[in-house]
């Protein structure tokens, strides 16, 4: 067989490709159809720039979904004879089947295995994120809206973060001889509880003048919440749902470490300005408790920032992530996520550029995305 | 104004004692010791052994007490042997119990020795900050004047064609992480076999076989252009961005305010009033971004030093991260943290010193 030529390789990698292109169009015909009812949502695709922002997100969104069916071959796999493979070779004693973006220097599916690591870095970074927002929001609060010597102590202890350098927090959090002494497991047990918090305090400040309606609301959270928290902090679920490898574990605790402080003082910054407001003022005068006023009356009026932070900290969090791959930390070397590909390879970049060039310009574009829909949310928002 | 700075000066030393501390208890973690005595001593160690040479080497002893001896405030330790023999933190180098000083740590400026490197580790600091100094010094020479201008033009008219353009470069190159940006130019301007430099050989316009030079290895003996433009464009296009940006949103906010309008209607041209009026307001902004961009600069040198293998301050840190080279590392975590620490205090001085309506009230 023959090697394939570059717009033949492009037109096979969109056939493979064709289940993203379906549920884009199927997204964005429903989206645009009822944009005047979808609120916030609709109105991004009012802007071509949050539109082609969400498009690329969507994109990457999708491969992760799909990426069983759009892989053409095991991304662990290793083939005789496809080792640096260029671009569309045919694979050996496989008739019509081909490398369609060559093979890495362990002779595995570059485009495959691009397409895998979709899926990590989307399992991990949304999550990470979440998770320190809601670190990061149940601290900023009562730090902006209490002030005092709360507030000193946090943001101090925000600071000492902050002015660490993020190489070396990752080297000394992420490396194999830190987990026998069990630190991700204090730093997981401590930063896993704060959504638990934030969910319970949420609704009982809600729903406490209805006790009936209460206890149900938190009792039903809370036994999600710590049944999740025993699983993913401890590994200790007695149902074995919730469980999380110790090598990711430690990732994700440092990423959720190193992004949390961040939130904490942009969500300080913005109680503070609010706490001001009539409406906080005409709360006190009702009688209304302080958490009540924070979460309910000014946390859903800070929405706007937060939510333009929480794209841009998301792309941010995928680019720490292919840090920690490049560094070869935290994760195994299988691996096919993008920041371990890029590590792998540099090595040969001046000979064979293929390996590293396709998940770099992966990890760029969906980071590109995601800043691009931060923008437009940001121009978005600002107009209302 | 002096109480302001000193109560600064104040609360960043007590930044860099807990975060030394955090270091000096992160790199002393009973694994990692246990590494240490087994690649001092012998690899096949029992657990005894290795106990008691730990013992031996002052490591058991409280945490606190060789936090102190590191820092410099607690005498170091000595140890009288069964035949008389006395071995003590600072008897080396030739020094013996009578001639050796009490106190040596980080204050007295014995920073330690580098296991990896088997030289003392501020003489590994020096060369290799000396290095990166030559590093930062070009990508602030190219960050700097590029992003302010970037982001004046695209911010003196707001939603023009210029500002669009120069707005979606901005905001690919915050996209781009240096890892990326360093792999996809190297490919495209340093590889002998793809991008542009074989087409350039080809029709003679190049004398090597490449445009750049995709390793700055040679560049620790000659800095040339050759060598040190890849590394220097690298970490800068991450940080243009981001200033550029900035100073974009900061300009676009000046030209908003009243005097400005003021000026043009008093018939001073667009030019006269960008120069005069609107820059010295508008800059003020940029000047905490870029100092508060110097850590981010310290990340992006150490992936790019990796990068390019480029022996200076981020590689030696990489190569104590990874061989469990603890004075080393803690040597490298104390320049991290105090070159982070005065930049905010710069930052925080400047911006007062650069703001009037601060500096006055």
């Amino acid at each position: 067989m023959e090697e394939l030529s570059w717009p033949v390789i492009f037109a096979k990698m969109a056939w493979h490709l064709l289940p993203v292109w379906i549920a884009l169009v199927v997204t964005f015909a429903l989206s645009i159809r009822f944009k005047r009812r979808l609120g916030l949502y609709g109105k991004l695709f009012d802007s071509t720039v949050a539109m082609s922002g969400f498009a690329l997100v969507m994109f990457w969104v999708f491969t992760a979904i799909f990426a069983d069916i759009i892989i053409t071959h095991d991304p662990l796999g290793q083939i005789s004879g496809m080792k640096n493979a260029l671009p569309g070779s045919p694979v050996k004693g496989a008739e019509g089947t081909w490398y369609l973006l060559g093979g890495d220097s362990l002779a595995r599916d570059v485009f495959s295995r691009v397409v895998m690591g979709a899926r990590r870095v989307l399992a991990i970074a949304p999550a990470a994120t979440v998770i320190a927002f809601m670190v990061g929001i149940t601290l900023g609060l009562p730090a902006g809206y209490f002030g005092g010597k709360l507030d000193t102590l946090l943001s101090f202890v925000a600071n000492l973060v902050l002015a660490f350098p993020v190489i070396l927090l990752f080297y000394l959090l992420v490396t194999p001889e830190i987990r026998v002494t069990g630190i991700p497991i204090i730093l997981a047990a401590v930063l896993f509880l704060f959504p638990v918090i934030f969910i319970c305090v949420l609704l009982n400040s809600r729903y406490f003048t209805n006790p009936p309606q209460r206890n149900l609301y938190v009792g039903v959270s809370l036994v999600i919440g710590l049944w999740a928290y025993s699983g993913l902090a401890f590994n200790l679920d007695p149902l074995g749902v919730w469980s999380m490898d110790p090598n990711l574990l430690n990732v994700f605790v440092s990423v959720v470490f190193v992004n949390a402080p961040t939130v904490f003082r942009i969500v300080r910054g913005i109680v503070m300005d609010l706490k001001s407001r009539d409406y906080v003022a005409a709360g006190q005068t009702r009688g209304e408790g302080p958490w009540y006023i924070m979460l309910w009356e000014i946390l859903p009026n800070a929405r706007g920032p937060l939510i333009v932070d929480f794209c841009l900290r998301i792309g941010y969090t995928t680019i720490l992530l292919g840090t920690l791959g490049f560094f070869g930390l935290g994760v195994s070397p299988e691996s096919p996520d993008w920041g371990s590909t890029i590590d792998d390879g540099r090595r040969l970049l001046a000979v064979f550029p293929h390996p590293a060039v396709v998940p770099a310009l992966a990890l760029m574009s969906l980071v590109l995305g995601l800043n691009l829909l931060a923008d437009g949310l940001r121009e978005e928002s600002l107009r209302d | 104004m002096l109480l302001f700075t000193l109560r600064r000066l104040g609360v960043m030393l007590l930044t860099a004692l807990a975060l030394t501390f955090v270091v000096f208890f992160m790199t002393n973690l009973a694994p990692n010791l246990e590494k240490l005595a087994k690649s001092e001593a012998s690899v096949r160690m029992s657990d005894e052994d290795v106990t008691l040479w730990l013992d031996r080497n002052g490591f058991t002893r409280p945490l606190l007490v060789r936090y102190g001896e590191w820092l410099g405030a607690v005498p170091g330790w000595t140890r009288t042997a069964e035949d008389g023999v006395i071995t003590g933190r600072c008897i080396r180098n030739g020094l013996t119990a009578e001639t050796a000083p009490r106190y040596c740590g980080v204050l007295q400026g014995d920073w330690g020795q580098s296991t990896v490197f088997k030289q003392p580790v501020t003489e590994i600091l020096s060369r290799s900050l000396g290095a990166t100094g030559w590093l930062m010094f070009w990508v602030m020479a190219l960050m700097v004047p590029t992003s302010l201008i970037l982001g004046v033009l695209s911010g003196m008219r707001e939603g023009s064609r210029t500002d669009r353009v120069l707005s979606s470069f901005a905001i690919a190159s915050t996209a781009t992480p240096e890892y990326v940006s360093g792999v996809i130019l190297i490919v495209l301007l340093g590889s002998a076999t793809a991008g542009i430099s074989p087409v350039l050989a080809s029709w003679g316009w190049i004398e090597g076989k490449t445009l750049f030079q995709g390793t700055a290895t040679s560049a620790m003996d000659k800095i040339t252009f050759w060598n040190f433009a890849l590394p220097v464009l690298t970490i800068a296009l991450y940080g243009i961005g981001y200033i550029a940006r900035m100073t974009r949103a900061s300009m676009t906010e000046v030209m908003t305010q009243q005097y400005i309008r003021t000026a043009r209607l008093k018939g001073v041209s667009f030019g006269q009033v960008i120069m005069r009026h609107a820059l010295r307001n508008a800059l003020i902004a940029p000047f905490t971004v870029i100092m508060l961009q110097f850590p981010w600069l310290l990340n992006g040198v150490v992936i790019v030093e990796t990068l390019f293998n480029y022996k200076g301050f981020g590689w030696t840190l990489v190569q104590a991260a990874g061989n469990n080279d603890i004075q080393l590392l803690l040597g490298c975590s104390v320049v991290a943290v105090f070159v982070v620490l005065i930049t905010q205090l710069i930052s925080d001085i400047g911006y007062v010193f650069l703001n009037p309506r601060i500096r006055l009230s």
